[in-house]
């Protein structure tokens, strides 16, 4: 491969990282106004500031690797590849999206790319990723699980349980801290006595390691790295991504517990506008490449809309489906 | 209750709960079981002896004690197609649990728009009988009941000790198992080749045209000795085996009172909120007219469950106390 080979690829997939951030971002930002139309209710949680996260880690794993995921999911659902027209159906309550209108925005399923939710149970995913990864070990499957959650649930039971059964049943498993800082209200330092999540893991013996979460590339080579050395049989690992919620922790919170400053002060690290001027300093992103990635994650958000609003409601007669198999 | 034939094998409940394991392990590789002390110890009520070198560490996995991680590792590998027995030992440690089966186990098929359904087996070892006091004796199979999304069963005889299990696992969604600690010991005779059985019928174990004893679990045994109790004054009492506490069997329930017109529900749970309630309920909605006398309830006492042997005793339903009830629905209290 020559040199300017070289650059070319790794343009391209430069710009393929920032365009996934973007389609989250954009997505999103029309979630909250649709919100405020009424559009979409129930609980809204949004992802905006972390998408370096989501992004990095959904680099490095397969098509047949599975996702467990929280109650903050879209932006992990969009980029396993379920389709931004069946999450915006399925807040919309329609029968359209991607779990019939039955889980809403906090219960996004799809079991064509092996994404399991959409779990609103702080700490619940867990025990579900490890039951996953051990159904691949007894099948001699060569697959991962990855398992998205919060700092909060650091202080859950089903935290310190999953992570022992784990590491010694040596299953794989990818568990990804995202530390916002603050499990809805309370700071880490209010809720915890050991604040250095990575000793925690380190303490179950497997590899645990602390990320910038607002470095697409540095979460991509983390998470690359842990994804290999699972896939090698090597056992769970642990990575802590430091990021932060740019947002209300829903819809209805008015933000008493953290100041202006503080949220201002990490939006100078937003991840989007960071790896947008690394990629500039660089040459490697063109006014031009910006407004085709923004049309692009606009033409997206375009079209989910657009298909939410014509789904179909599901007919009453159906309430009593899907609590046991038909 | 079975024919004696040639083929007849002497064994008791526990037995047959472990064949149905083993032959459930024979027939299909995604089945394994996994709890505490199922394997090295061979189970705390040793359902699994023997298991261990039967079938290797992998597929007879002892656990720590973790309840609501291999709970929860059971519902996610059963997702990831496995066929997974989970054992907790007693329904008291279940609630350790009860996120992962109320939460998910039982609400992820809705969730999913029907998507992911989640095929795993969780028995437990439920009731009173054995002085374990408060913490090990519970009868809380009713509080799951309460529960969409799971089935329940309660095995009381040695052919649904035996049978069940199969059909559980080939269910496509959750099913909870409550075998009561004092029926292990339970001696009798199943056929070798035993049939599968259903497990969403309750059974007439006794037909009578007086009154319907209507029961499952740890007081099926209790109950039929009250019917020959009765017998011997002339009254003939059905005795209906519920066997599945979800989905209940409304039509051999409402089919039995409406030919007997009195019925007595014995249910080791509390008496508030109880299985028993709802079954007293749906006679009262389903064949109120049909009836000649107040439905009534043998219950335990409100009481956690205390250690010492009398107090014990006394806190849960007991031969004279049901031959009390159903006489006293009959109108022939003496």
């Amino acid at each position: 491969m020559t040199t300017a080979e070289k650059t070319l690829n790794a343009q391209e997939h430069a710009l393929h990282l920032l365009q996934q951030m973007l389609r989250i971002r954009r997505f999103e930002e029309k979630c909250a106004e649709l919100y405020q139309a009424t559009k979409i209710r129930g609980f809204l949680h949004l992802y905006i500031g972390e998408e370096a996260v989501a992004t990095g880690v959904m680099e490095a794993l397969q098509p047949d690797d599975a996702v467990v995921a929280t109650y903050r999911e879209h932006g992990h659902a969009l980029l396993r590849g379920v389709s931004a027209e069946a999450i915006m159906a399925e807040m919309y309550g329609k029968q359209e999206g991607c779990s019939r209108g039955r889980g809403g925005s906090m219960h996004l399923f799809d079991k064509a790319s092996r994404f399991y939710g959409g779990n609103a149970i702080v700490g619940g995913g867990l025990p579900l990723a490890v039951g996953l990864a051990l159904a691949d070990k007894l099948r001699g499957l060569k697959r991962v699980t990855a398992c998205f959650f919060g700092e909060g649930a650091v202080a859950e039971g089903e935290f310190h349980e999953s992570m022992n059964l784990a590491a010694l049943w040596n299953l794989p498993v990818l568990f990804c801290c995202e530390n916002t800082l603050y499990a809805m209200g309370t700071a880490l330092a209010r809720s915890e006595s050991e604040t250095n999540l990575t000793i925690k893991a380190a303490s179950y013996e497997m590899p645990a390691w602390s990320v910038d979460g607002m470095d697409v590339l540095a979460v991509e080579e983390a998470a690359a790295r842990a994804v290999a050395a699972i896939r090698a049989g090597g056992g769970p690992y642990f990575l802590e991504f430091r990021t932060y919620r740019f947002r209300a922790h829903s819809m209805f919170d008015p933000e008493l517990y953290r100041s202006k400053e503080e949220v201002a002060s990490w939006k100078e690290r937003d991840p989007i506008e960071l790896f947008s001027e690394n990629l500039r300093g660089r040459g490697l992103l063109s006014d031009e490449d910006l407004v085709r990635l923004e049309q692009f994650a606009a033409e997206e958000v375009a079209r989910a809309v657009d298909f939410a609003e014509a789904g179909s409601l599901e007919p009453l007669e159906e309430l009593s489906r899907f609590v046991y198999s038909d | 209750m079975s024919v004696k034939s040639a083929t007849m094998l002497k064994t008791t409940y526990r037995e047959a709960v472990r064949e149905a394991i083993r032959d459930a392990m024979r027939r299909d590789d995604r089945v394994f079981l996994m709890g505490e002390d199922v394997g090295k110890y061979g189970g705390c009520y040793a359902v699994s002896l023997g298991l261990l070198e039967e079938f290797g560490p992998e597929r007879i996995r002892d656990t720590p004690l973790s309840e609501a991680a291999f709970v929860g590792a059971g519902i996610g590998a059963a997702l990831g197609g496995m066929r997974p027995i989970v054992e907790v030992m007693t329904v008291n440690f279940s609630l350790l649990a009860l996120d992962q089966i109320v939460n998910t186990a039982a609400t992820i098929l809705h969730m999913s728009g029907g998507q992911f359904n989640v095929p795993l087996v969780i028995r437990m070892a439920t009731g009173a009988g054995r002085q374990l006091a408060a913490q090990h004796s519970h009868s809380l199979e009713g509080w799951y009941a309460h529960i969409p999304g799971i089935k329940v069963l309660a095995p009381a005889t040695l052919e649904d000790a035996r049978g069940m299990l199969w059909a559980a696992i080939e269910d496509p969604d959750p099913v909870l198992i409550f075998e009561h600690a004092m029926l292990y010991g339970q001696e009798g005779e199943l056929a070798e080749d035993v049939a599968a059985v259903d497990i969403d019928k309750a059974v007439i174990r006794r037909a009578g045209s007086d009154v319907s004893l209507i029961t499952y679990g740890g007081t099926f045994y209790k109950t039929m000795q009250a019917a020959a109790e009765l017998a011997k004054d002339g009254i003939e009492a059905e005795v209906i085996d519920l066997r599945s506490l979800r989905p209940l069997d409304n039509g051999t329930i409402l089919d039995s009172v409406r030919r007997t017109h009195r019925a007595v529900i014995i249910d080791e749970g509390w008496r508030s909120g109880s299985l028993a309630a709802e079954v007293s309920a749906r006679i009262t909605e389903g064949a109120f007219y049909e009836l000649d006398a107040p439905v009534a309830r043998v219950c335990s006492a409100e009481v956690p469950m205390p250690y010492a042997k009398h107090l014990e005793e006394a806190a849960i339903p007991q031969l004279p106390g049901i031959v009390a009830a159903a006489r006293e629905v009959l109108g022939t209290h003496v």
